[in-house]
């Protein structure tokens, strides 16, 4: 088993392999602390993390692999750590460390074996003794070493009991070999002599029984291979019965159980929480309480943001002379940067939420009791989370969907999220329906609020009603099943929690935050600048007015002279059968940076000094008139046709963005805008012609 | 009977798993002939449905527990 040689001081490169729910990342984060990178595997959005940490002089890099059930994988993210392993003398691993959950033995040695067939050195760091303890299970440690032969090292990736031990000996791991447990058929060797690498058997045949899956065996040689081993799920479903029948014994030989049956804490839990009554009201209240911290509580420091913001904007402003730089950083940037942060508290609060969720286990939960309805709609019960959180925001809902496995479901929890009315609506639904019941507004029930939630839920039906088009329209290579591990509730550990929200803000801040700032400049630019001439015009023609009013009109006449304005105007016959003139025109292409924007661009358009009281922008729309009919512009049908056009349209460049970086295709934000933005089109369209 | 018959509370044994496309992942789980299985609970509308396999609580949908052939213990 272990060759006491001379061990030298050479870097190590380990990896941390193991089942869902074993406490892996837990342990990742003990071994690592804060010496971790998060990256994008090339190609994929499945997460690569790595970390190091130094150990009695020796440097050992960490590579967390994502969980996995076994080495034929069933979704992309374990086809990831299987190419890993099989690849390992070009990833450089020096040895597996197998994180194993000892209350679930017999499951997670299924893969420990397979593991340990590939012939790289590898330890087992056995975890969650304690629970085990808790359902008076024991485990003879040193039996289990035997039979097994294997290097065995209790730990609790918790509370860092035996991590120490465990960092010892990954040291000596490099040395380590371990049994063979299963030898491929007559018929599987007469394939891997086809292979001339110097691997183990076993590691050959998963390296054709790959390339086969992925069809990068055609033609003649495929048929040849199929003449001698007809490829089909029975070679695995013999392998998984060969390898259980050597296991079982081996686990039933090393446990002492208590055979009395009496409930665990998770399954006196679990009968409340997923209590078909009990269950769905302790469900909803909790959807209550996310919507409302996301909405009232990141209100708060929102506000600070702003005002952070504004004072130094004003400060630089005073303090700057008046040239193009100076604009650019008060006009362009500043906005831009604070159109980043603001989004921040929001995120931070959803993620906060979510990883409390996960790290507790009652997210599987959610997905267990919403399964059944979302599965209608070509969802999943794990779609419930983003869209509920696109109440919000759509981007970190949008970032949360990573832990859909099936492709189809989580592309059409992508697409169809941003349908949710989020926050940035808000303002603009707010001054609208101002608008819509300006004498009413001392009524009993407060029409404004009644509308804003029905607009709410409009974005909810028509979401689900577009996720079932999708599941129509899209194509599946993947089955759709939902086969989930319930795992034992356990405390969320803090370590785990702030490591994550960590990553996900710097995620956020330097990915989607670069792309809104780039925008929010070249808004800032077309808005601001135009021809010359034009201009100057404009300069001259108020040379007589007092200073204040002057300051107004000036700059709304040169939004129109601007090349906003000018594209405003060029836009206009497209959004006449809508009901929208030249000047909702400009509001409608400068709130694609964001969607409130529309309430302070309208606010410049129309000269409102202060575009902060809403009540004064509102009294100003309603005087409005269309300069050549001498009709009110802001009519009843034109009212509600925006409000079906802000609703509907995909008029966020931050969540195409987002959309974009999780999809890793051009194609689906565009699908995105189309779709929406078409649909929004024609909705604004019947909704002004009927109202007309 | 399958494991979607079980009641509530109801111990089994598994002495089938059908062949589908399925088989292996629900093998993977540890639903293999001789595992024991105790139905736990039903989602609203009767699925999905969790299973006590062994010690872990795994949940099926309706139409995957159709191809866990048991015995009642």
């Amino acid at each position: 088993m272990l060759n006491l040689n001379n061990l030298d001081e050479l870097p190590l490169h380990i990896v941390l392999v193991g089942n869902p729910n074993t406490g892996k990342t837990t342990l990742f984060n003990t071994l690592t602390g804060q010496n971790q990178k998060v990256s994008n595997l090339p190609g994929t959005t499945i997460e690569e993390k790595k970390g190091f940490f130094d150990y009695d002089g020796v440097h050992v890099n960490i590579t967390d692999l994502p969980g996995t059930y076994s080495l034929y994988p069933n979704g992309e993210d374990e086809q990831i750590t299987t190419q890993f392993l099989l690849q390992h003398s070009d990833n450089k691993i020096d040895a597996i460390v197998f994180v194993a959950d000892a209350s679930n033995l017999e499951r997670n040695l299924l893969l420990y074996t397979q593991i340990a067939d590939l012939g790289v050195p590898t330890i087992i760091a056995l975890n969650m003794l304690d629970v085990l303890e808790q359902k008076h299970i024991a485990i003879d440690l040193g039996k289990l070493s035997v039979e097994l032969q294997a290097l065995i090292s209790p730990i609790n990736a918790r509370n860092g009991n035996g991590i120490k031990q465990l960092k010892n000996t990954i040291l000596k791991t490099k040395l380590a070999v371990q049994r063979n447990f299963f030898s491929p058929t007559e018929e599987q060797k007469k394939l891997i002599a086809l292979q001339t690498t110097e691997e183990t058997d076993y590691t050959r045949w998963h390296i054709i029984f790959n390339q086969f899956k992925y069809n990068k065996i055609e033609g003649e040689a495929r048929q040849q291979f199929e003449a001698i081993v007809p490829f089909s799920d029975k070679i695995i479903a013999e392998e998984t019965s060969k390898r259980f029948s050597i296991i079982h014994p081996i686990v039933e030989k090393v446990t002492l159980k208590n055979t009395a049956k009496e409930k665990t804490l998770t399954q006196k839990i679990d009968a409340i929480l997923l209590h078909p009554v009990w269950g769905f009201l302790i469900f909803f209240t909790t959807l209550f309480l996310i919507f409302q911290s996301i909405f009232r509580l990141a209100e708060i420091p929102k506000g600070w943001i702003e005002d952070l913001f504004s004072w130094v904007t004003v400060i630089l402003k005073n303090n700057l002379t008046d040239n193009t730089f100076s604009q650019l950083l008060c006009d362009g940037i500043l906005p831009g940067l604070a159109g980043v942060m603001v989004f921040l508290p929001q995120i931070i609060i959803l993620f906060f939420i979510l990883a409390l969720l996960e790290d507790s286990g009652y997210m599987t939960r959610v997905s267990f009791i919403t399964d059944r309805l979302m599965r209608k709609f070509g969802l999943n019960g794990k779609s419930v989370i983003p869209l509920i959180g696109s109440m919000a925001c759509a981007i970190p809902s949008i970032m949360a969907t990573r832990n859909i496995e099936n492709k189809k479901d989580r592309l059409i929890t992508i697409l169809v999220t941003p349908l949710m009315s989020c926050s940035a609506r808000l303002p603009v639904y707010t001054l609208l329906a101002g608008l819509l019941f300006i004498e009413q507004n001392n009524a009993i029930i407060d029409l404004r609020g009644l509308l804003i939630l029905g607009m709410y839920i409009i974005g909810f039906v028509v979401a689900l009603l577009f996720a079932f088009l999708f599941k129509l329209i899209l194509k599946q290579k993947q089955r759709s099943f939902f086969v989930l591990e319930l795992p034992d509730y356990r405390l969320p550990k803090w370590k785990n929690i702030s490591i994550t929200l960590k990553l996900k803000i710097k995620d956020f801040v330097f990915n989607a935050g670069k792309i809104i700032l780039i925008v929010s400049v070249i808004l800032w630019f077309l808005a601001s600048h135009g021809p010359a001439k034009k201009f100057e015009a404009i300069n001259q023609k108020y040379t007589n007015y007092t200073l204040a009013d002057r300051a107004l009109k000036i700059q709304s006449e040169r939004l129109e002279a601007s090349y906003a304005g000018s594209l405003g105007k060029t836009i206009e016959p497209a959004i006449k059968p809508l009901g929208y003139d030249w000047k909702i025109g400009i509001a409608l292409i400068t709130s694609f940076a964001a969607r409130e924007v529309f309430v302070g661009t309208v606010a410049t358009i129309y000269s409102v000094g202060n575009a902060d009281d809403e009540s004064a922008i509102t009294a100003t729309l309603s005087k409005q008139t269309n300069g050549e009919t001498g009709e009110k512009t802001y009519t009843i049908a034109v009212v509600l046709s925006l409000l079906m056009f802000y609703a509907f349209a995909m008029q966020c460049i931050s969540t195409m963005a987002v959309t974009y970086r999780e999809t890793k295709s051009i194609k689906w934000p565009i699908i995105q805008f189309l779709y929406m933005s078409g649909f929004a089109y024609l909705l604004s369209f019947i909704v002004y012609q009927l109202f007309k | 009977m399958t494991a979607a018959d079980l009641k509530k509370g109801e111990r089994a044994i598994i002495t089938e798993v059908i062949y589908c496309d399925l088989q292996c992942k629900l093998l993977e789980m540890g639903c293999y002939c001789g595992k024991d299985i105790e139905m736990l609970y039903k989602a609203p509308f009767g699925d999905p449905i969790a299973f006590d396999i062994d010690g872990y609580t795994l949940g099926l949908r309706k139409e995957e527990a159709l191809k866990l052939i048991v015995e009642l213990k």
